[in-house]
């Protein structure tokens, strides 16, 4: 095996050649790397896919606000609202609306969680694959899988582009979250290593240009009701690919739309706060309440 | 170059709410203590830039405090680091300044105690640091190796003294950087290795002649 896989054309190249499923590529290189066994490899993966699943668990049940005392209690109005009035799409959206947002206001609240890729947008992945996992009662075996598949995408996408919002803005954030999340829902329904790639293809497409322009600088606003939009995304994306609808421009020449749209996008809107939402008149009146 | 990881993109385990301005804050800490190897009696942080501005909705104060103290980044005791014990024996203080000659993310670490030490580092995105200055000397250490750092006195044969001993150890160095104030000043040399490194190593490097500070910087763990 080509051990520089950083490319999606490599990782399907490798998939057809060797008949593996593209976690099972990930983790025997993971552990070729880094002279461990594919066990110990996943039990990593597992450590982290627990600390999602507490860090859900805990937001559900807590109304603590951040630091600044902007954010806080909106998983809460979520459930508070869901249980008079269930959501239009159903039980599934509803839980994955709520573990997204209930990781993000553990994160500001200070409290555990796990960058997937970034603390910015550690609400996508994990509301996504626990929300499907529990529907579809998906064995945690399998879950690990699909966080590896996650993994791997991510993994290629940093091959040419940095996933920091100072650097490519939040594209390379919430969006490569939600392309991590979309090929790992595609993996959780049994889908081939095309769809998955598909899915995250389709997910990132339609995220590009996407801004970092955070209030105050601090990851709240917009950030923690981004990852729940870009966690329902990620669905979408999944069953367009699931139904072998494909991206016009292959996975790679996407990926290399993102790098060129990141450098072309204006520093005042990657994570400077200096430009968009941070910069409106209620964005500064909110930054001076809280810097003081 | 860094060998990169699946664990790059769905870790680590952390304190929120920032990669970089609360983890990072967290490593930067850890590196620190690992160099200064002891935990100083006073120290004074200067944040800079974003870290100044944000760093206090972000938790970086504390998370710089944690991370001296030894906490690592997954700790759930930084977010209460001011109040606890651990924070009782030792005097800090924060200062904040703009510096367009500094990285976004950058702190110095004015250490005081048995020795005085200046570490400077930055946090470079997605978590992941360098500490890019101990007092006058550049450094380049990211946490992702084991290294040893020495100080010395700028003079032909030092690189093939010391690495001979870490031959000896049977030690494969992955990176090799030194500088110096000026042609037969003191200098400095940043070593980066695959595996542990033996106490016995770094005392024969310190009995070496014209060294004059060594230290072995254990490599971050998560």
């Amino acid at each position: 095996m080509d051990g520089n896989i950083n490319t999606f054309e490599k990782l399907l190249a490798e998939c057809k050649i060797s008949g593996k499923k593209i976690y099972e590529i990930m983790q025997e290189k993971e552990a070729l790397d880094f002279e461990i066994t594919i066990e110990e490899v996943r039990n990593k993966v597992r450590k982290n896919l627990k600390a999602m699943k507490s860090a859900i668990l805990r937001g559900l049940n807590s109304k603590e606000k951040s630091y600044s005392g902007l954010c806080g209690d909106e998983c809460y109005k979520l459930k508070e609202r869901y249980n008079k009035k269930p959501a239009l799409f159903g039980e599934l959206f509803e839980k994955i609306t709520m573990y997204a947002m209930a990781t993000m206001e553990e994160n500001l609240r200070m409290n555990t969680i796990v960058a997937c890729p970034t603390a910015g947008s550690c609400g996508i992945v994990p509301s996504v694959i626990t929300a499907v996992s529990e529907k579809d009662k998906i064995a945690e075996e399998e879950e690990i899988n699909a966080l590896i598949t996650a993994g791997t995408i991510g993994y290629i996408i940093s091959s040419k582009v940095a996933m920091a919002g100072a650097v490519a803005g939040c594209q390379a954030e919430c969006g490569v979250a939600s392309a991590m999340s979309a090929g790992a829902v595609v993996e959780l329904l049994g889908g081939n290593s095309n769809q998955i790639i598909q899915a995250s293809t389709l997910a990132l497409k339609n995220v590009l240009g996407l801004t970092c322009d955070p209030v105050a600088g601090l990851v709240e606003i917009p950030c923690v009701k981004r990852n729940v939009f870009l966690a329902i995304h990620s669905i979408t994306a999944a069953e367009l690919a699931l139904s072998d609808i494909e991206s016009k421009i292959p996975p790679d020449e996407v990926v290399d739309a993102m790098l060129q749209t990141g450098q072309l996008m204006s520093p005042l809107l990657k994570e400077t706060s200096k430009g968009g939402l941070a910069v409106t008149k209620s964005g500064i009146i909110l930054n001076r309440k809280i810097m003081g | 170059m860094k060998q990169r990881s699946l664990f790059d993109v769905i870790s680590p385990i952390m304190t929120g709410p920032s990669s970089s301005h609360t983890a990072g804050a967290v490593r930067l800490g850890i590196l620190a203590r690992n160099i200064y190897k002891e935990i100083p009696e006073k120290v004074t942080f200067k944040l800079y830039n974003s870290y100044a501005t944000t760093g206090k909705g972000h938790g970086t104060d504390k998370g710089l405090l944690s991370g001296l103290l030894g906490l690592t980044v997954d700790s759930c005791d930084i977010k209460n680091i001011f109040e606890l014990p651990l924070s009782k024996n030792i005097k800090y203080s924060f200062e904040y300044e703009q510096n367009i000659d500094r990285h976004p993310n950058a702190v110095d670490f004015i250490l005081e105690g048995k020795i005085n030490m200046v570490i400077s580092g930055n946090s470079i995105g997605a978590g992941n640091v360098e500490i890019t200055k101990i007092d006058d000397f550049s450094t380049k250490i990211s946490g992702e190796y084991n290294t040893i750092i020495l100080f010395y006195k700028d003079k032909p044969g030092m690189i093939s003294k010391v690495s001979t001993l870490i031959q000896d150890e049977n030690i494969n160095i992955a990176s090799l950087e030194c500088d110096r104030n000026a042609r037969g000043q003191t200098a400095s040399m940043c070593i980066c290795v695959d595996g542990d490194i033996p106490e016995r190593l770094i005392k024969s490097t310190e009995n070496i002649e014209d060294v004059y500070f060594v230290r072995n910087v254990k490599k971050l763990e998560d």
